[in-house]
């Protein structure tokens, strides 16, 4: 069956397995590439709009600080003036990093909350991108005049059931990102 | 029967690699929580399988016997790397969901077993039949887990839901995959017995 070893014949086997591999390799990634790019753009695009509110013009990606950690936002414009934000803000819940798309509006009502990954347990945390209640709730939350924090911690946040941790990491990732629109409309105004 | 239609009905049932050959549990654990789910993961490693089998199987007459592993494990892994770029382009949600397990495929030792045990000795076309014959098996053991897992965890089978409600969360995380991968075990193993 295989040939006897010694060393010329298992460099050069090794050798070309490796070139024939990497060039296949090469040339896939080539294909790919593209269409892998316009695949998470668009999701991300998805994301962005999922959470704004519709017809606005949306900006390229911003850096941002949300929470102590780096992150980004997208501005919607209607008419060159700022009409809302989508900030990425990340928190720990209770499987992992939980990384929420938070749409808020200029006058800094949150617009609409999505889920873009999380490590939460099926069937219990992992609700928190399938639970209509849960979901529905951060539509039109005013932070203003409502407090971001779940009831259990005297907020006005519904928890999901079982699930206190998964829903205050989700109700501090919010309040990172409403900060954030703090600062930004902040500084936009001293301009 | 005829053999070509053997090489790929014993893969399937006598040498069936999840409730036989008990290879590659870990992906058969981990991905299983909805029968979507197992189904895509037993797809992806079918993929894998036939590709591997039938490139091992040209190369082996002239790769030196010692270095045989690491030249199958480049093979193996150029085939996954290859599957994990499509998918990312072509299906990202599946890709989304199966992602982590994706890699993973390198070191199951289903794909690097045929390899060994079978393709290395057999020609290109039996060994893509051995292939699919496997790769058939190990998608159909890790659907019907997964169904099994759905039903009872979600009350739903392929998203379709039929119970309202939550259904024994258990089944959806670790212990339930535990419980039925091995009562599934015993009930194949039974009606392999009796037959």
């Amino acid at each position: 069956m295989a040939v006897k070893s010694n060393l010329v014949n298992m460099v050069v086997c090794l050798t070309a397995t490796c070139l024939v591999c990497a060039a296949l390799l090469a040339g896939v990634y080539a294909l790919t590439a593209e269409p892998i790019a316009a695949t998470n753009a668009a999701i991300l695009k998805a994301s962005v709009s999922a959470v704004l509110p519709e017809g606005g013009e949306l900006s390229e990606s911003r850096p941002i600080e949300v929470g102590g950690q780096m992150s980004e936002y997208y501005v919607s414009t209607v008419d060159g003036v700022p009409a809302a934000y989508a900030v990425k803000s990340t928190t720990v819940g209770f499987g992992g990093p939980l990384t929420l798309m938070v749409g808020i509006t200029a006058d800094g009502v949150i617009y609409n909350t999505s889920v873009l990954s999380h490590s939460e347990t099926p069937g219990l945390g992992a609700k928190c991108s399938q639970d209509e209640h849960f979901m529905a709730q951060w539509k039109g939350f005013n932070p203003a005049q409502k407090i971001l924090k779940v009831k259990k911690d005297n907020g006005d946040v519904d928890a999901i059931t079982a699930s206190t941790i998964t829903s205050r990491a989700y109700a501090l990732a919010v309040q990172n990102a409403v900060d954030a629109v703090k600062k930004i409309g902040g500084s936009e105004n001293e301009q | 029967m005829n053999s070509k239609l053997q090489l790929i009905v014993k893969g399937l049932v006598k040498d069936n690699p999840t409730f036989v050959l008990i290879l590659g549990m870990c992906p058969t654990l981990a991905t299983t929580t909805s029968a979507m789910n197992g189904l895509s993961m037993g797809l992806a490693t079918l993929f894998v399988l036939v590709l591997s089998n039938m490139a091992i199987s040209a190369i082996a007459p002239v790769v030196p016997d010692k270095v045989h592993i690491p030249v199958y494990i480049v093979v193996i892994a150029t085939f996954v790397t290859l599957l994990q770029f499509l998918m990312q382009a072509f299906v990202p949600s599946v890709y989304a969901t199966l992602g982590l397990f994706i890699p993973l495929i390198v070191v199951n030792c289903i794909v690097l077993g045929r390899a060994e045990a079978f393709a290395n000795k057999n020609g290109i076309f039996d060994s893509a039949l051995d292939g699919v014959g496997v790769g058939l098996g190990f998608t159909l053991s890790l659907t019907v887990i997964g169904m099994v897992r759905e039903i009872l965890g979600s009350g739903s089978v392929f998203g379709w839901k039929f119970i309202a409600g939550d259904g024994m969360l258990a089944f959806v995380m670790a212990p339930g995959a535990f419980l039925v991968l091995g009562y599934l075990m015993v009930l194949f193993n039974k009606f392999l017995a009796k037959k």
